[in-house]
């Protein structure tokens, strides 16, 4: 049976793909400028990867695994090319704020990271929840990035949320700081290396409050079981 | 079973990824197919959407992506667009590339048949955020300022930022954007000037749409 809390807390949190493995750092530094950019990146490689972890889950048995990493490469490629169209057809003002970047994904080695660990060894419908979880985890990792670097850098978030989510969510759209004059840095490619950075001091400092939580509730029975035999 | 050994051969693993390979290759062939359309739709109508910043909806009536002429510019190719009202041709926009701090600047200039210009916007850049972006008009009026301008007014040499003796104000800290980008609007009056005959002469006469209909065809048939 598989466990699948463990797998949603190590896709959101644990083992977040920005935050723990580290890995997606080319799209994350580049399209991150705002949170809404963030998003639309998170939410462009979600749909890609969940792509991808089900069709080579359903392959699996019969790739070869001395040809496995260019079949999956060759099936990564083509469903970045896929979203890159439908989003250029479909939705074409989200397309001038991402075009560039979608392609962007295909070198994304989280994805390759996903079908080698997970995918190629795991059912369909598995597969299909680790990449939820893994994208989901993706997602919210790119709109923190992009929220405190378009919050320091232009003071504003979500700037442009209605292009890529429609008119109803227009209200995103919030003025931080009035009449901000910008922080150019963190708008730069620098500003994205700089708040991961202290979103990873942040991210370590739960994780360690909570590593030392627990070894405190660990530790009172045994103590009081120990105590009065000392 | 049987499938584990075959895995293992060399026949199995070159036929598979040929096989990936094709059915790949034949899904990226559909859906190029079935977004083509919908793609080139979305880029006239993006296309019609710049012409009519450029444009005051009073100077013109027709399409203007079917009234394209192309002419060779001192730099090059150039395809221009002429906007008419009621027949007349009242304007010309030329798609103009200027040399930003960062990369190519893609702008439109329209330019009014007496020679005055309708109207600049920048389309695509890749200047510094909060110092050459404000060349975008959702950023900064500094754009608008060209309006009204022509070569007479100001005179050719005050076509220039002001630190260079100009008459147009540059941003604090940028330059080099701004400088850019009136040496490519003077570029594109100067030629009007020196072409307004040919430019100003219809690409197509009222009622000849069957011809340049086919023609498009052709052309697009080619790519
Ligand atoms: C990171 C960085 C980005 C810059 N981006 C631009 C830009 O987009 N446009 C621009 O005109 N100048 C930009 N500059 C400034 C130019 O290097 C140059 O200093 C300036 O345009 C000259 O202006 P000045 O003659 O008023 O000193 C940038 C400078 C730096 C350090």
């Amino acid at each position: 049976m598989t466990d699948y809390r463990r797998l949603a807390q190590d896709g959101l949190w644990s083992n977040n793909m920005v935050f723990a493995q580290m890995l997606a750092l080319c799209p994350v530094m580049a399209v991150t400028s705002t949170a809404t950019n963030g998003l639309g990146m998170g939410l462009a490689t979600l749909f890609v990867l969940l792509g991808a972890n089900m069709i080579i889950s359903t392959i699996r048995h019969f790739i070869s695994p001395a040809i496995r990493i260019p079949v999956y490469i060759v099936i990564i490629a083509t469903l970045v090319t896929l979203t890159d169209m439908l989003i250029n057809a479909f939705a074409y003002e989200l397309y001038k704020v991402l075009g560039l970047f979608i392609a962007l994904i295909v070198v994304n080695c989280a994805i390759l990271g996903r079908a080698e660990a997970f995918a190629s060894r795991n059912t369909l419908w598995d597969s299909i929840v680790d990449s939820l979880m893994m994208g989901i985890g993706l997602t919210w990792a790119l709109v923190m990035i992009g929220g405190v670097r378009e919050v320091i850098g232009s003071g504003t978030l979500f700037a442009n949320a209605h292009l890529l989510l429609g008119a109803p969510f227009a209200f995103l759209e919030i003025t931080v700081i009035p009449d901000y004059r910008g922080f150019l840095i963190m708008v730069l490619p620098p500003g994205g290396f700089i708040a991961v950075g202290f979103l990873l001091v942040a991210k370590r400092w739960i994780d360690r409050r909570g590593e030392q939580r627990q070894r405190r509730l660990a530790s009172e029975p045994d103590s009081q079981q120990h105590q009065p035999s000392h | 079973m049987n499938l584990a050994l075959m895995r293992e051969r060399l026949e199995y693993q070159s036929l598979l990824l040929g096989l990936v390979v094709m059915v790949t290759c034949a899904l990226l062939a559909v859906a190029y197919q079935w977004t083509r359309e919908p793609i080139q739709q979305a880029l006239a109508n993006d296309m019609r959407q710049s012409f009519s910043q450029v444009l005051p909806e009073h100077l013109y009536d027709n399409d203007l992506l079917d009234y394209a002429g192309q002419i060779e510019a001192p730099w090059g190719h150039l395809t221009y667009y002429q906007a008419s009202l009621a027949g007349d041709i009242s304007a010309v926009v030329f798609p103009m590339q200027a040399s930003g701090y960062a990369g190519k600047i893609d702008m439109l200039v329209a330019i009014k048949a007496n020679g005055e210009l309708s109207g600049v916007r920048v389309l695509v850049h890749q200047e510094t955020p909060g110092l050459g972006d404000k060349i975008e008009v959702a950023r900064d009026p500094w754009i608008t300022y060209f309006t009204g301008k022509s070569l007479h007014n100001p005179l050719p040499t005050s076509w220039a930022v002001k630190k260079d003796g100009g008459e147009f104000d540059q941003f604090t800290g940028a330059t080099i954007t701004p400088r850019a980008i009136v040496a490519e609007i003077k570029r594109a009056l100067l030629f009007f000037e020196a072409e307004q005959a040919t430019l100003l002469y219809p690409v197509k006469l009222p009622g000849e749409t069957i011809g340049v209909t086919t023609q498009m065809q052709g052309v697009e048939k080619h790519d």
